[in-house]
């Protein structure tokens, strides 16, 4: 369970992206204590890349104020990158290295040593049951397993905070919910979890969900809190409440 | 310094794994340079050409006859006068004209010494050489023979003339050619693929969230790609050495050096144009028409630059191969040193640096 003793590990306030009058994202203000599992919802084209790119410190924010693990989005950048995990819904490994060679090659990145890799490697292959495809090239892999270890790839460093950006794509409903007991897994270790997606079936499985709609944010609470509020049985439903009134076109 | 080699050892195993473009990659100079090796070496049989003969004499009769015995000659015993030899040039009748002057007999049995005039088209300067080659041995073999038989020494001197291409550009340029073509291709394919792949697979995106720096990115992208450019550099060499014999003359240290300058230029417009690509095809074919074309048309290998409209000489100036190769003209073929390339170098330099620093600039912007 997130934790409400620590301080918040995400926090915002009216952060805001502009690109010239467009205004992609406008005054998000919220924070993630550690351990929480953040859903962030939103319509395509409603700004939640901008939001998440900024908040990874990939894009630079045009006013408000955004901490990261204590750091600075504007000045810390490269601290923040040291404290944060990313994937993305293309699962970014390599097809033609092998499962082992992968994680050698994302803790490398991150300048663990050998030793450290090796231990990690070790206790990856373990905890995903891969052991015996350790040698195994990824496009061999099935399309679950790929998935399973591009997030334990995206948290070989120990991150504060890892981001996931839609990671569920295109995989069947079983193994999606496999995935979720490793999310859950790592939240439990005190990772905190910043997920996009467009299911909403995944929305309930969030401690908290924040609903954008044409750049703002225009819900925000725990799945239960939510329906209760907007008087509905089920997120589906919420979200499709919030989002048919998008005056953006999804780009 | 240890997330960089893993970064470059990640590379390698990418370029190892993939058989099919290491293969191509070093399948593509031996190719180019054993075919050509072999359309160099191969006898040239039955070529037309002309003989008009002033003299009409014992000996010219003779050595007429030698030549029409060999097998690399057909005669086109029409063409006589010099117009029509002009015509029969011309229209490709003729591949090259053997004149005996009319006071050939005369000068030979006095002087021991006459001349035959020896015309070739050298527009094809491959196939102007080898005959020219042949009709000189074919008159020193007879030479050899008739001194033997009259027990004194007669000489019959060849003096050759080459029409339209009088300096035989061709034959020793297209290794220079294969060296600035294949290295500028494979580089900036090899690099802009290499990067744009990562963009594809998402792997960019993850690099980029990483505290790994953009310029480790490039440095581990280039690193593989300047080595094998440099094996490919000597397997061209060698196979030049071996099957062309045409050696490096001169210092192999410098053309090592300006091959390396050369090679990081075109790493660095394979980064420029992985910049620009979105899909690893879209990378391709930007290398294969953006690159190709002007170097093998600006270059100066194929077409004499000298010969093209003013506009197309001023923007040769801008395509790299074509000081790369007028350097391993200089080094590699008359053994001249680095005070005669010096500009070329300069120039050289100047590009690879500019290149570099603005596809480092974009590369940044981007992320």
């Amino acid at each position: 369970m997130p934790s409400l003793n620590t301080p918040p590990v995400i926090t915002t306030d009216k952060l805001t992206k502009r690109f010239g009058h467009f205004v992609a994202a406008s005054e998000l203000t919220f924070q993630v204590a550690k351990g929480e599992i953040f859903g962030f919802l939103g319509a395509n084209g409603a700004g939640k890349t901008t939001a998440m790119r900024m908040l990874c410190g990939l894009l630079k924010p045009s006013s408000g104020k955004a901490t990261i693990a204590g750091f600075d989005v504007y000045t810390q950048t490269e601290k923040i990158k040291r404290r944060i995990g990313y994937m993305s819904q293309k699962f970014s490994l390599y097809d033609n290295l092998t499962v082992s060679e992968n994680i050698r090659f994302y803790g490398g990145i991150y300048g663990m040593s050998t030793a450290e890799i090796r231990a990690k490697t070790a206790e990856l292959l373990q905890e995903l049951q891969l052991e015996k495809e350790a040698k195994t090239l990824v496009s061999d892999l099935p399309l679950g397993w790929k998935q399973k270890l591009s997030f334990s790839v995206s948290i070989v460093h120990n991150p504060d905070i890892v981001f996931l950006d839609e990671p569920t794509g295109g995989v069947d409903p079983v193994t999606r919910r496999q995935f979720w007991d490793l999310i859950y897994h790592a939240a439990d270790r005190g990772v905190t979890i910043f997920v996009t997606t467009h299911y909403m079936d995944e929305a309930e499985y969030c401690n908290r969900v924040s609903i954008m709609v044409d750049g703002v944010i225009a819900a925000l609470d725990s799945p239960s809190r939510l329906k209760q509020q907007f008087g509905h049985d089920n997120m589906e439903d919420v979200f499709y409440e919030l989002a048919r009134n998008a005056k953006r076109k999804a780009d | 310094m240890r997330q960089l080699i893993t970064f470059i050892r990640k590379e390698f195993l990418h370029v190892f794994r993939d058989r099919k473009t290491l293969l191509m990659l070093f399948g593509l100079p031996i190719a180019q340079i054993v075919l050509f090796g072999f359309a160099l070496s191969n006898e040239i049989k039955n070529s037309r050409i002309a003989i008009t003969d002033y003299s009409k004499d014992a000996v010219t009769e003779q050595l007429i006859s030698k030549i029409a015995s060999s097998n690399y000659f057909d005669i086109q015993r029409t063409v006589q006068s010099a117009t029509q030899l002009e015509a029969a040039f011309k229209k490709g009748d003729i591949r090259m004209a053997v004149i005996f002057p009319a006071n050939f007999g005369n000068d030979l049995v006095h002087t021991g010494k006459a001349t035959i005039q020896v015309i070739a088209d050298a527009s094809d300067p491959n196939l102007a050489t080898t005959i020219t080659n042949y009709i000189t041995r074919l008159v020193n073999d007879f030479n050899t023979q008739t001194a033997l038989a009259a027990g004194k020494p007669l000489q019959i001197l060849p003096e050759m003339q080459f029409l339209y291409n009088p300096e035989l550009r061709g034959a020793p340029n297209f290794v220079p050619g294969v060296m600035a073509l294949v290295l500028m291709l494979v580089c900036t394919m090899m690099t802009s693929v290499a990067i744009v792949k990562e963009k594809e697979l998402g792997t960019m995106e993850i690099l980029l969230v990483s505290p790994f720096k953009p310029i480790y990115i490039i440095i581990s992208k280039l690193t593989p790609n300047l080595l094998i450019s440099v094996v490919n550099l000597f397997i061209i060499l060698i196979l030049s050495s071996v099957f062309l014999d045409l050696h490096v003359k001169g210092s192999i240290l410098l053309l090592t050096f300006d091959s390396i300058l050369f090679i990081l230029t075109s790493l660095s417009i394979g980064l420029l144009l992985s910049i620009n690509a979105k899909t690893q095809q879209a990378a391709m074919m930007g290398s294969m028409m953006g690159m190709m074309l002007p170097t093998m048309l600006l270059t100066g290998f194929l077409f004499p630059i000298e010969n093209m409209p003013l506009a197309l000489q001023v923007l040769s100036n801008l395509v790299p191969s074509r000081w790369y190769f007028i350097i391993v003209k200089k080094v590699m073929l008359k053994g001249l040193g680095i005070t005669a390339v010096w500009k070329e170098t300069l120039i050289l330099t100047g590009m690879c640096l500019f290149l570099f620093a603005i596809s480092l600039r974009r590369f940044k912007i981007r992320l």
